[in-house]
């Protein structure tokens, strides 16, 4: 077991500065130049001369071959340091701690809820299939994966803020700061980001909860005289989660990818804006930086992930 | 897979493969929103490829001065948006090209894609190994931020959006075709094949391609569906087709500053995004009962 960790740990790393490489020398390809992107914003309030820009170059290390900035980068961000932002003027490092905590707050709220409503009614839906309550799941599961994200989070704005007027329509507020204007501002975004992944849980819970309880084990259950909430909760439901999990670590992702979207319609203050603002502005350091935190997480829920399915299930055995 | 023994034998094996179409007939046609998402289909992709003749206006070129913003009316169906342009001929011209991206990405990324998993998987080695781990790297990250990054390193363009999705979407069909390769490597006949001394090339063509089909094209039919999910999510956010170009991501951004006084601009085109996603969905569900029940459920 330790091993495997340790192999996976490894593996884990080797994705992340494969995904780094990548990003690195790919943004570098871009066919504008940050600082001229930055002067852009400048120039009104005063001119600059082309004896300050070559300043500026020289001081962000724009002017060093490609490699030796690469190698400056990762130097930096081993001894945590991940630069400086162009475009914000402050260092990544203090922008990411701004923003990080935002996105968590919502990502992990999303998450939780997707997961636990996914399971909730994809279970509902197995163990009482053909009835109403079956076919009503699977129409809003089926409507959840394909509902465009930003439309819906839009479609509530329009109805819940504007027209009925119950929730504040966009922002965002610390909950250490106010808590309940901060749960009422979340409720939107959240129901938004969960959606899509909620709707793919509640599906893959069902179709394999149908699965499982075709299973001998379940009969004998069954036959012992076992309740049935104990029979699906206990004996059922553990076992056809095993698919669901593949799916779980899929949300992470999905809910990443989502925040990108969700935090530019409610105008939240989160890593998915700064990415996309950050792209606009072509700030290099900070697309870099963003990118390694969320392949970094990604590759340590994978692991977890894969981990837990031996919890699951015993008869997977990591060697 | 039932088309191995179809494909050993010949000619001999005729009149199953009769039954497996009709089979496939009353499976696909058995269950009613199925045939609800081809006829939407079939009309969508009717109007994309029409849209030049049946748009009962030019969809770049609006009324700035007289029809600025209009409420839906009996000339205008859905309304002007903020230049004056109708918006039903929008939508219809973006319906052209969601469906451009989505064909021409899909094409892209499940040739390119099904390479990458039919070599890694049938020579495997280091090559292999380094083949599926550059793919887990790019398939771990999420698609839409791939393909934001990539789309930034290009420039706007529906060419540049195709490419961005397709480098997004190759590592999913690698994976897929890998696992695949892997298994159907296993079988007698690909050994019976390889003894009487074919190539490398032609057991790839011949024998693990075609008994990769069936689950490649449903993957490939619900994967449309989530392709023109990302390009609106692109062209909302302001990375994709240019302007004047329709795109109906595009419109849902254009219209959501006029949400109060005219929400049509914005509904009408998410409406439509959902719809031809719904479709693509259901009609991929449908393919995927019909020709592999194995994956039901799976995916």
């Amino acid at each position: 077991m330790t091993t495997y960790i340790i192999r996976r740990l490894l593996a884990g790393l080797l994705i992340i500065f494969l995904v780094t490489v990548i990003t690195f020398f790919v943004i570098r390809l871009l066919p504008g130049d940050p600082i001229a992107v930055y002067i852009g914003q400048q120039a009104a309030s005063g001119a600059v001369t082309e004896r300050e820009l070559e300043i500026l170059r020289e001081q962000y290390g724009l002017n060093d071959p490609i490699v030796v900035q690469f190698f400056n980068w990762l130097g930096g961000v081993l001894t945590g340091d991940l630069g400086e932002s162009l475009f914000f003027k402050q260092s990544v490092g203090s922008l990411m701690a701004d923003r990080f905590p935002v996105t968590l707050h919502l990502g992990l709220t999303s998450f939780v809820i997707a997961n636990l409503l996914g399971v909730l009614m994809g279970v509902l839906a197995a163990i009482r299939r053909g009835t109403w309550l079956d076919t009503l799941v699977t129409t809003l599961a089926n409507i959840g994966i394909t509902i465009p994200v930003f439309w819906l989070g839009l479609l509530m704005m329009y109805v819940f803020g504007l027209q009925l007027k119950l929730l504040p329509i966009a922002g965002y507020v610390s909950p250490f700061e106010d808590f309940s204007k901060s749960t009422q501002l979340l409720v939107m975004p959240v129901f938004c980001m969960a959606v899509t992944s909620l709707a793919g849980i509640a599906r893959q819970t069902r179709s394999s909860m149908l699965e499982v309880v075709r299973q001998d084990y379940i009969r004998t259950a069954w036959s012992k005289g076992l309740r049935e909430r104990v029979v699906i909760f206990r004996h059922a439901l553990k076992i056809s989660l095993l698919p669901v999990i593949t799916m779980m670590g899929m949300a992470v992702g999905m809910i990443f990818g989502g925040s990108v979207l969700i935090e530019t319609v409610f105008a939240i203050p989160g890593i998915g804006r700064l990415l996309t603002q950050s792209i606009f502005n072509q700030d290099y350091q900070v697309i870099q930086s963003g990118v390694l935190i969320i392949a970094g997480i990604i590759v340590l829920v994978n692991l977890i992930v894969d981990i837990s399915y031996g919890w699951f299930d015993p008869r997977i055995r990591y060697s | 897979m039932a088309e191995n023994t179809t494909t050993l034998t010949g000619a001999a094996e005729a009149p199953p493969r009769v039954s497996e179409w009709r089979r496939f007939r009353r499976v696909f046609f058995q269950r009613k929103l199925v045939v609800f998402g081809l006829v939407i289909l079939a009309i969508m992709l009717f109007v994309a490829i029409t849209a030049n003749w049946i748009a009962p206006f030019n969809p770049y070129i609006g009324d700035l001065a007289n029809k600025s913003l209009l409420l839906p009316n009996s000339e205008h169906w859905l309304g002007t948006d903020l230049q004056g342009r109708d918006v039903l001929s929008r939508l219809m011209f973006g319906t052209r090209s969601a469906f451009q991206v989505g064909f021409i990405t899909v094409a892209m990324a499940a040739m390119i894609g099904m390479a990458l998993g039919v070599i890694s998987g049938y020579f495997g080695g280091v090559l292999g190994m380094v083949i599926m781990r550059l793919m887990d790297a790019l398939m771990g990250f999420p698609m839409i931020i791939l393909a934001m990054v990539v789309s930034a390193v290009l420039g706007a363009g529906l060419q540049n959006v195709i490419i961005a999705l397709t480098v997004a979407t190759v590592p999913g069909y690698a994976r897929v075709m890998n696992a695949l390769t892997l298994s159907i490597r296993e079988n007698d006949y690909i050994m019976a094949e390889r003894s009487i001394g074919a190539s490398n090339s032609r057991t790839m063509f011949k024998h693990i391609l075609p008994n990769a089909m069936p689950p490649m094209i449903v993957l490939v039919t619900l994967q449309l569906g989530s392709l023109i999910l990302a390009e609106a999510a692109l062209s909302f956010l302001g990375i994709g087709i240019k302007p004047p170009g329709a795109a109906w991501g595009a419109m849902v951004n254009d219209g959501y500053r006029y949400m109060l006084t005219n929400p049509v601009l914005s509904f009408a085109p998410g409406f439509a995004i959902m719809l031809v996603v719904f479709a693509f969905n259901m009609v991929g569900d449908g393919l995927r009962d019909a020709l592999d029940p194995r994956l039901r459920g799976t995916m």
